[in-house]
């Protein structure tokens, strides 16, 4: 009731906002203690300009998104409705509490990654409550390519099981695969981050408590046989679940022997007479109501996260003073052109209060404390280039949330450290390492949304893929590189320039300028937050309205787990 | 008088129901020593006891109640000062049970007994046994009940007493040849009934001499069962009848009055279902005839305290005449009460206190027109057969102080059980005039909530909304006459479409409502008790990049295509702003935006394409399903809804055989009603031709006759005589041969 109030009262005062003789009083809110200003003009040039360029965006990302929602197009998915089986993320809604939430990571995985569309790369991954314990989903698209594994495929199953090692999240395969994707299995198979690692993460994290659970709703052939043998518990549905390490033709082919395939690894073998599984469905939703049933009868598996989370949570929250949606409107379209990143945690965090930590002093990272959906988090944002002093400020700021076990949000809008004579003689390298040492080695749970650019050094003191955040989204305006197009091609062209006269070959002017544009050319594909996402580089694109929610949502999935004490390496000083 | 006035109004805000009350005149009362009333047992259940105690309790008198097994946390129980348990459930051994209600009485120092109506009312010998045990009984003398209540008597005594009577043989001789020939010289048809009880108890039409024996001897076996007594008198069955009776009420000084009559002549199974006061359409000349008719026979048997004279009005040739005399408070005193502005139940006990009447002929008021209709739980498809179960939801209308009462004797959560009376409420209204009470009683029947067991509701809004009804042109055949009206067409294409579409809207404020609820209760009480995951919980659903959507299955039988089961599939997409969207899967995709606002307990505020709705649903759940009720406007339907998926299910058990009627072979026949094997006409094996009855069922005293549904041989008869067998249950199998 109070928080339906609370709501009551942020709507109201964003709508009283228009009111000129009522902006007089909100204008005095700046010096309340903690709540942000408004931080935009709704009135101004770039206000609009950034929003349409958004908009473009948001419509680009929503067409992507709505192709990928129809999976494997319409033959196929009349072809499984015809088999009486639901499309992997209705599966997923029966399993889920009834009006919960569902966190999906990686829509766009596989985006124009292989020569045939792979919507999602074939499997829907993300995170749930059941009978109010939260679960990672693991469901196989049956319609795209008949479930089977890509490299990319294997890669978003792993991903999903790395968040839910991390995360202490019970696990739900919804099996309905047909393995490999054979032609490239030299990418698939091999090597340790392939298809094996699969099984083997299942039997790591079976042994450190967090179950397993595979509903066998479809195939799942050869490889695949092992996610229900290797589960905790399983169920298979009758007519359409096989398992089977060799499916019927290649039987024949090995020992002539002729046999159906609901004979051979059906419903009734597996659970009368092989025991690979153990509980019989009649159909997919008695299926996949026996998976809640198992979820219901977890008990204490995988709980020890409990009190962790329990603790200082407020229950009742405000909900930002201004309007999530206008988060649309600040990221600009240049990259080149800065704006304060205090104007989007206003729009993430509970009431708009943000209580800023050493604002005075390297000033291009704001750090401070706050809350979202009443969970505690670090916030750490860039306001421009990292100087020696702002990478100082967030190491402290790093090693205050580690030691009070508190979850860290980076804002990631960064073109990279200073560089420069002056710099490199105040050591800017020594105090970029100490601020990369405390993001490594801090064990709070860590999210990362990329807001803007994310350049060079700067991608790694805030948290870039390569410090495993435990969750990491990209506005769809980011651009991931090692550093911006135009000068790696200033770059690169100086040093092609060197080779040449090295070789004595005159340069034209021409020559020199479509070699830059190649090069800037291929810099501004491979930054895309599309490249990035489709390589899962990322847990997925989002629409910025949605950051508020999905950190929220994240940070209630990082606490589900307890928090390791955090040990740091040798601070160089 | 002024302060009186107001001290009455204060009553009223207390009381459920208002009645102008006036205090008796106790004239007498200060020269007599007799000692008056402090403590009555209410020798009865249900709503009459709960009646009988409410007055009893405004007049400062303290209350004992009784109970079988059956009753123990009933509410008459929980109304009473004390309670007193008298028996196991059954009736004979309960409420019938003279000697444990006098010792009760006793034992508890009433010193009166109210015994309400049926069971020992109209006993003579309780009336007797009561006065022997030095005892008041609120009711007339033992003598009274004893000539009246043998209708042959009665009807002697009414004749040399003048009042007009229907030809009929009333003898003694019960010869079952002799019986027929009188029969057949008074002409068919002919009403066979027996003499002792009332309530259509044991009553049989006979249209024609080769029915006569079979009827006959049923009528006997029910009258025995119910009264004791098998005595039965034959009468000239009038054709198009009204039933009109006229309420009189007598002290003991010989003063005899009438309070006008009331119109029970909407009947179904001979029950009545809906009264009326006054009659409509009568001369106010009728009517002072039909009162001094009903005076003279009160008179004539020297009668005092609460009594009903029946008359049957032959509607061709306006000739009236008496059929019997009622020697208790009847279950339709309200309508009464409700136009004259009295208590009778107040009346009876002065009177028993050996007060005068407060009033004379001339002072009785009568004040606009009221209605009461009797809810019931029964099946109307399967021809008003008694139903049981549990009161899952039941919310009454609210009562208000001059225009509607309700009288019952069962809260939710209550059953309705197959050992006494199925009634659930009787619902009276008052109006300025007859078309402003049927307003009234309109509106309270589509707000009267019940769920958990089938009710004749919905049947009694389509009598008071049927046109012949409203023009007031009643008779004791009218729902046989407008079965057309009021019963489905099995088939009717037009009205089956728009039942259709009736129910897609209701299930579509279903679905709105259902989730709302949901999401209340999840905000309130995550599952798992887990509050710190309430984010994943917020309305409405999060999804990346999309909206929310689901799926709702809701069952619905279309009674206007032979109940034909319908799966409603909706689709539910949540928007962001709160609101729903909601499509109707069908041919032609129906698409509405919903908003639903749970205001508390089962009431919703609804807003459906811009029109805003009060709704009320009731949601139960009962062998792995949920039962889905909703009211909205006039407009009541019930939905089913699977939830066993959420139970694991073995495969043996999901392919038990249910008592699904579908599931049954071909000549299958299930117990029409939960009750008792009485009688069987055939053994197991026996040939037998289509309809030809097999065997009798006993429930709430009436008896059913269970037939061949097809000519061939009955198989799997395992039923004897004295079984009680459950709703639904398999009776026995006619094959071909």
């Amino acid at each position: 009731m109070l928080r339906i109030l609370a709501r009551r009262a942020a709507s109201a005062s964003s709508a009283l906002n228009s009111h000129p003789w009522i902006a007089h009083s909100l204008k005095t809110r700046p010096f309340c203690l903690g709540v942000l200003p408004n931080g935009i003009d709704r009135t101004s040039e770039p206000f609009a300009r950034n929003s349409d360029a958004m908009d473009d965006l948001i419509s680009d990302l929503q067409s992507h998104i709505t192709k990928v929602l129809a999976g494997g197009g319409a033959d196929a998915v009349k072809r499984n409705r015809s088999r009486n089986k639901l499309l992997p993320r209705e599966r997923i809604d029966r399993l889920l509490d009834p009006g919960s939430s569902f966190l999906e990571l990686s829509q766009l995985a596989g985006h124009e990654l292989y020569e045939d569309p792979l919507p999602s790369a074939g499997i829907i991954t993300g995170i749930g409550p059941v009978h109010g314990r939260l679960c990672m989903f693991v469901a196989n698209d049956p319609t795209v390519k008949g479930g089977t594994y890509y490299p990319i495929t294997v890669k978003k199953h792993l991903r999903a099981q790395e968040i839910a090692a991390k995360c202490n999240l019970p696990c739900i395969y919804l099996v309905d695969s047909g393995g490999a994707y054979l032609p490239k299995q030299a990418d698939v198979f091999p090597d340790r981050d392939n298809f094996g690692r699969i099984f083997y993460n299942q039997a790591v994290m079976s042994a450190e408590g967090i179950p397993q659970i595979a509903l066998v709703l479809g195939s799942c052939t050869a490889g695949g046989a092992y996610i229900p043998a290797m589960a905790d518990e399983s169920v298979m549905v009758k007519g359409n679940g096989t398992i089977f390490l060799a499916g019927p033709p290649l039987v024949k082919a090995a020992t002539g022997e002729e046999v159906s395939a609901e004979d051979l690894g059906g419903a009734t073998v597996h659970c009368k007479t092989s025991g690979v599984s153990d509980y019989f469905a009649q159909d997919e939703l008695h299926g996949l109501a026996l998976g809640r049933n198992i979820i219901k009868n977890l008990h204490m598996a995988g709980k020890e996260g409990l009190l962790n989370r329990l603790q200082n949570i407020n229950e009742e929250y405000k909900e930002p003073l201004y309007d999530v949606k206008e988060l649309r409107s600040i990221a600009p379209t240049d990259l080149k052109q800065s704006f304060d990143i205090r104007s989007v945690i206003a729009r993430i965090v509970d009431g708009s209060e943000f209580d800023e930590f050493k604002k005075l002093y390297g000033t291009t990272l704001v750090t401070g404390f706050a809350r979202i959906f009443g969970q505690p988090v670090g916030i750490i944002g860039n306001n421009g280039i990292l100087f020696n002093e702002s990478a100082l400020k967030g190491a402290h700021f790093i090693e205050l949330c580690a030691q009070r076990n508190i979850p860290l949000v980076f804002l990631q809008n960064i073109t990279g450290f200073m560089v420069g004579s002056r710099s490199e003689a105040n050591g800017i390298a020594k105090s970029g390492a100490k601020m990369v040492m405390a993001v490594s080695c801090a064990k709070v749970p860590k999210v990362t949304i990329i807001v803007g650019g994310s350049f060079g050094a700067g991608n790694y003191a805030m948290c870039g893929r390569a410090y495993s955040p435990d969750f990491m989204f990209l506005w769809p305006n980011a651009r991931i590189s090692v550093m911006g197009g135009a000068q790696a091609a200033g770059v690169l062209s100086q040093i092609e320039k060197t080779n040449k006269k090295k070789q004595g070959i005159q340069w034209d002017k021409e020559e020199e300028e479509k070699f830059k544009a190649k090069v800037v050319e291929a810099y501004e594909r491979e930054g895309s937050s599309y490249y990035s996402t489709a390589r899962l580089w990322d847990d997925g694109v989002i629409d910025p309205a949605d950051t508020r929610k999905i950190i929220g949502l994240c940070v209630s999935a990082c606490m589900n787990r307890d928090i390791d004490d955090t040990k740091y390496g040798v601070f160089r000083m | 008088m002024a302060s009186m006035a107001s001290l009455l109004r204060r009553n009223y805000r207390r009381e459920p129901f208002v009645l102008l009350i006036r205090f008796f005149s106790y004239s007498s009362s200060h020269n007599q020593t007799t000692q008056r009333i402090e403590k009555i047992l209410v020798a009865n259940r249900g709503e009459i006891a709960c009646r009988v105690m409410r007055t009893a309790k405004r007049l400062g008198i303290q209350t004992v109640a009784v109970y079988s097994d059956a009753d123990r946390d009933a509410l008459h129980v929980k109304s009473a000062d004390e309670a007193v348990r008298i028996g196991p459930p059954p009736a004979r051994l309960s409420y019938l049970n003279a000697s444990s209600i006098v010792e009760a009485a006793i034992r508890t120092g009433a010193q009166a007994i109210h015994p309400g109506y049926g069971f020992l009312s109209e006993s003579a010998d309780f009336a007797q046994i009561c006065e022997d045990k030095a005892l008041t009984f609120i009711g007339p003398p033992a003598a009274a009940i004893r000539d009246m209540g043998d209708k042959s008597a009665s009807k002697r005594i009414m004749g040399a007493a003048g009042v007009p009577l229907v030809p009929g043989y009333h003898g003694v001789e019960q010869d079952i040849d002799l019986m027929k020939l009188e029969a057949d010289k008074i002409g068919y048809p002919i009403l066979i009934k027996p003499t002792h009880g009332g309530g259509g108890k044991g009553m049989r039409i006979v249209q024609g001499p080769n029915e006569f024996v079979e009827s006959f001897l049923g009528a006997q076996r029910e009258a025995a069962a119910s009264f004791g007594i098998s005595t039965i008198l034959l009468e000239k069955y009038i054709t198009q009848p009204r039933h009109i009776e006229v309420q009189i009420f007598g002290d003991k000084h010989g003063n005899v009055l009438h309070l006008y009559e009331r119109d029970c002549s909407v009947q179904r199974r001979h029950q009545k279902i809906i009264e009326e006061a006054p009659a409509p359409n009568i001369s106010s000349s009728f009517r002072s005839q039909l009162g001094q008719a009903a005076v003279s026979a009160a008179k004539a048997v020297g009668y005092h305290n609460a009594g009903t004279v029946e008359f049957i009005v032959d509607t061709v040739s306006d000739q009236f005449y008496f059929m019997e005399m009622n020697t208790r408070l009847q279950v339709e005193h309200p309508v009464t009460e409700m136009i004259v502005g009295q208590d009778l139940v107040e009346w009876q006990i002065g009177v028993a206190n050996g007060e005068h009447l407060p009033m004379t002929q001339s002072q009785v008021p009568l004040s606009g027109h009221a209605f009461e209709a009797r809810i019931y739980a029964e099946n109307v498809p399967k021809g008003f057969l008694p139903a049981t179960g549990v009161l899952h939801h039941y919310c009454p209308v609210p009562v208000s102080s001059t225009a509607v009462r309700v009288e019952t004797g069962v809260e939710q959560g209550d059953t309705v059980s197959m050992h006494y009376d199925p009634m659930i409420a009787k619902l009276v209204v008052w109006g300025e005039n007859r078309a402003a009470a049927l307003v009234k009683l309109k509106d309270c029947l589509a707000k009267f909530q019940v769920a958990g067991l089938p009710t004749n509701i919905n049947f009694l809004q389509k009598l008071a909304n049927h046109w012949a009804f409203e023009n007031g042109n009643v008779e004791t055949h009218f729902i046989e006459h407008f079965k057309d009206d009021l019963f489905v067409a099995p088939t009717n294409s037009t009205s089956a479409n728009e039942a259709h579409d009736a129910a897609r809207l209701s299930a579509t404020l279903v679905a709105a409502c259902v989730i709302s609820s949901e999401h209340s209760l999840l905000e309130e009480n995550p599952p798992g008790g887990n509050r710190s995951l309430s984010i994943w919980y917020s309305s409405p659903p999060f999804r990346v990049h999309h909206h929310a959507r689901r799926k709702m299955e809701l069952e619905w039988e279309n009674e206007y295509d032979n109940g034909v089961s319908n799966l409603l599939t909706l689709t539910i997409t949540y928007k962001p702003d709160g609101n729903y969207i909601i499509e109707t899967e069908e041919n032609c995709s129906i698409c509405l935006e919903v908003k639903a606002t749970h205001l508390g307990n089962n009431d919703f505020k609804v807003e459906a394409s811009g029109v805003i709705m009060d709704v009320s649903l009731a949601v139960y759940s009962k062998d792995q399903t949920k039962h889905i009720h909703i009211w909205h406007g006039s407009h009541h339907h019930y939905f089913k809804q699977k939830t066993g998926l959420e139970l694991s299910d073995d495969d043996e058990v999901r392919h038990k055989p249910s008592f699904d009627r579908s599931s049954h072979p071909q000549g299958t026949v299930v117990a029409p009603m939960a009750g008792l094997v009485v009688k069987l006409l055939v053994k197991d094996g026996t040939k037998v031709d289509e309809g030809q009855p097999i065997l009798v069922l006993e429930a709430m005293k009436m008896e059913h006759v269970v037939k061949a549904p097809c000519a061939g041989c009955v198989h799997g008869l395992l039923v004897t005589a004295g079984q009680q067998v459950t709703d639904g249950s398999v009776l026995f199998t006619v094959k071909d041969q």
